[in-house]
């Protein structure tokens, strides 16, 4: 049963920044080469990032492991290299067996072609054989829920139809080693579920599987090993329960506070500098910032023009850059509408608990004077990281909550009346 | 379960072809095919109609506008089959550059997806057109017919025209496709180009009216000598293969050896920009 199944030996990323770019334009090449025609085409050997680095660990088969770790430490970067998508800087992986994803469902899909022909050309795109497509067909179909519809385009289905298709396809591929790559599976509730209820019959079956995730109660409960990666290179391994803590006290460690000592150097101008953002908990008890724990962020700067009649104005964004609120200091009591004078002053902003989704978010902070003229704005000021709570997830259900705030609401359900009785008038 | 490993590794220096990889995934190339040549017949009203009607509405024009206007001399052959047996190939040609230009990035979703030979896309955007190439050589059999024209033994050569056209095309479209991939404004002077190389090309006009001494130039043009080659063997007159298909069919194999070695540097790097 300890047979591996991946080898994974120093492998390593680079990716030189520009490449990043989707496209560029043959119009600019020219122009750029008509105005200098012997410049090289840019020092770009400079310009890298590793994204991963030094990578080496082994797989067994049967495994299920985790792997987590901040947006942009190489997670995904890896499952690319894994299912061939790009290949490494340097180093070796070594697979045995077929690799499937959980993360292509539906690519491939031709909205002019109907389900079943759609269930060949994905099936194929997949890497399964037309034999193996047509033993399985009738599976996938039923599976799929769509029967009556198999000879309609996917163009006319619903999109819940489509996914369903989709995820049939992708789930009877039966691969040796399964990539799960969940932060791209946001969306939809029901799918999610999906996704986690086909991984642990997988696993069942004695399959193996590379789950990335954010959400640390998944990776506890399914995995039985997981890789911590950090900056592009492994930072812990091993039983999830000591990674995951590891991975939580490093993200408050380094997230939650920014200082600048030297005031000449710190952002701001003439009028306003920042000295110190951080982010502290508000009750005593709570060592994690969670989504039910309730936190201040306090702002830290220096009024350097004296009589600014000042306020804050703080927008709060999440990572797909969607504006959760925008929140303004307008009814602070202390120094809202007097005059300030030149020195060091703090602003705290409280943020209650059980209010904000888990997952990644970003400040924005504005000075503004008289209520209406702005003197100073700071882009991105702080990154933090709101976990998963455990105890508020009772019952078997893995998945991510959606939705962009995750309110923790009053539900009452009572027993009304029997089913003989006339409900009419209820 | 005792599979081999499969080693991922940087990519090396050179160019290496993995053609047992293709053979592995030879099904996923029959299903590209069949997909573009069931979507495009979904997606035209005409269907396998449409395959006739661009080459023989050209040819109608070409042969009152170049033939009984213009005058231009046609091998002694009636001007509606002089026209057509170009137009046949040149069809073909033009319509798998157009498509095979795009094909990269209109799969891009694809192909930051899943792993497959990349190779596939263009190459099955050019066979796909095969389909259209034949239901349109139906027209020129019936043209025959009608004209009265019997093959002769050149019509053996048939075939091996047929296929150059096909490695001309690919030749050609791992070019664009690889350029359109890099430059996603290619795209818009392939039209320009592709009606350049059509006068550039005798479909028009005879290739007898190139002067002798300028006909190694004229080949360096392959499509030159793939028409001219095409017209020899289906109708038995012109010019049989010279000088000038020599220098198209060396051209050929440089732009095909060239086109694949550029698609696959492009292919590893155009992973990493997504």
């Amino acid at each position: 049963m300890c047979e591996k199944v991946l080898k994974i030996n120093n492998l390593g990323k680079k990716y030189f920044i520009g490449e990043r770019v989707s496209y560029t334009a043959l119009r600019d090449v020219l122009v750029s080469k008509l105005k200098a025609p012997f410049k090289k085409a840019a020092s770009r050997e400079k310009n890298f990032i590793w994204a991963l680095r030094d990578v080496t660990f082994d797989v067994n088969d049967g495994d299920i492991l985790g792997i987590i770790g901040r947006n942009g430490a190489g997670k995904s970067t890896l499952l690319k290299i894994l299912s061939r998508i790009t290949r490494p800087t340097t180093g070796s992986a070594e697979i045995r067996g077929r690799v499937g994803s959980l993360l292509e469902v539906g690519t491939g899909f031709h909205p002019e072609l109907t389900g079943r022909e759609n269930i060949y050309l994905n099936g194929a795109i997949l890497g399964m054989h037309r034999t193996e497509i047509n033993r399985k067909f009738d599976e996938i179909v039923a599976f799929s829920e769509i029967e009556k519809f198999i000879d309609t385009p996917v163009k006319f289905y619903s999109s819940g139809m489509y996914v369903r298709l989709a995820f049939s396809v992708a789930a009877h591929l039966e691969p040796e080693i399964l990539l799960v790559d969940e932060v791209l599976a946001v969306g939809d509730a029901g799918f999610q579920k999906k996704c986690l209820g086909r991984m642990s019959e997988v696993s069942r079956e004695g399959r193996t599987i590379l789950f990335v995730s954010h959400n640390m109660h998944a990776v506890r409960k399914l995995c039985s090993r997981a890789i911590f990666l950090e900056n592009g290179g492994i930072e812990a391994a091993g039983e999830p329960g000591t990674v995951i803590n590891n991975y939580l006290s490093r993200v408050k460690d380094a997230q939650l506070s920014q200082v600048w000592e030297d005031m000449a150097a710190a952002p701001g101008n003439d009028a306003i500098r920042m000295h110190k953002v951080q982010i502290q908990l508000t009750e005593d008890e709570a060592e994690q910032l969670t989504v039910w724990t309730s936190f201040k962020i306090e702002f830290y700067f220096w009024n350097l023009e004296p009589g600014l009649k000042l306020n804050l104005s703080m927008r709060l964004y999440n990572f797909e850059n969607i504006l959760l609120f925008n929140s303004t200091s307008v009814f602070e009591s202390h120094w809202h509408g007097k005059p300030f004078k030149k020195g060091l002053y703090k602003s705290t902003c409280y943020v209650p608990g059980k209010l904000l989704n888990d997952g990644m978010y970003y400040i924005d902070l504005l000075f503004i004077k008289d209520t209406t003229t702005r003197v100073c704005h700071f882009d991105n000021l702080l990154t933090f990281e709101i976990g998963e709570e455990e105890a508020s997830r009772p019952g078997k259900w893995y998945g991510k909550y959606v939705g962009v705030v995750r309110p923790f609401l009053q539900w009452e359900t009572e027993y009304i009346a029997d089913p003989a009785h006339e409900t009419k008038n209820v | 379960m005792d599979k081999d490993f499969y080693k991922i590794l940087p990519p090396r220096k050179g160019v290496s072809f993995d053609f047992k990889e293709m053979w592995d995934y030879r099904e996923l190339l029959y299903f590209f095919i069949w997909k573009d040549i069931k979507v495009r017949y979904k997606q035209t009203a005409v269907g396998a109609l449409w395959a006739v009607i661009q080459p023989f509405f050209t040819m109608i024009v070409f042969s009152l506008f170049f033939g009984i206007l213009a005058k231009i001399p046609s091998d002694g052959l009636p001007y509606p089959l002089f026209y057509y047996s170009a137009l046949l190939p040149w069809t073909f040609f033009a319509n798998a550059l157009i498509h095979t230009t795009n094909t990269m990035v209109e799969n891009q979703r694809l192909i930051t997806k899943v792993y497959f030979p990349r190779i596939f896309l263009p190459l099955s955007s050019v066979l796909s057109g095969l389909l259209d190439f034949f239901v349109a050589s139906s027209i020129l059999l019936l043209m025959m017919v009608f004209y009265g024209i019997v093959p002769h033994w050149q019509i053996l050569y048939f075939p091996l025209f047929v296929l150059l056209t096909i490695v001309t095309a690919l030749g050609v479209g791992l070019w664009f496709s690889a350029l359109n991939a890099l430059y996603r404004d290619f795209r818009y002077t392939v039209t320009f180009i592709v009606q350049f190389w059509m006068f550039a090309s005798p479909v028009a006009y005879p290739s007898s009216m190139v002067p002798a001494k300028w006909q190694w130039l004229y080949g360096l043009n392959p499509m030159a000598g793939i028409i001219d080659g095409f017209r020899w063997a289906v109708l038995g007159k012109g010019n049989p293969p010279g000088i000038t298909f020599l220098v198209s069919f060396t051209i050929i194999l440089i732009l095909l050896g060239g086109g694949l070695i550029f698609f696959r540097k492009m292919e590893t790097e155009i992973a990493d920009r997504v």
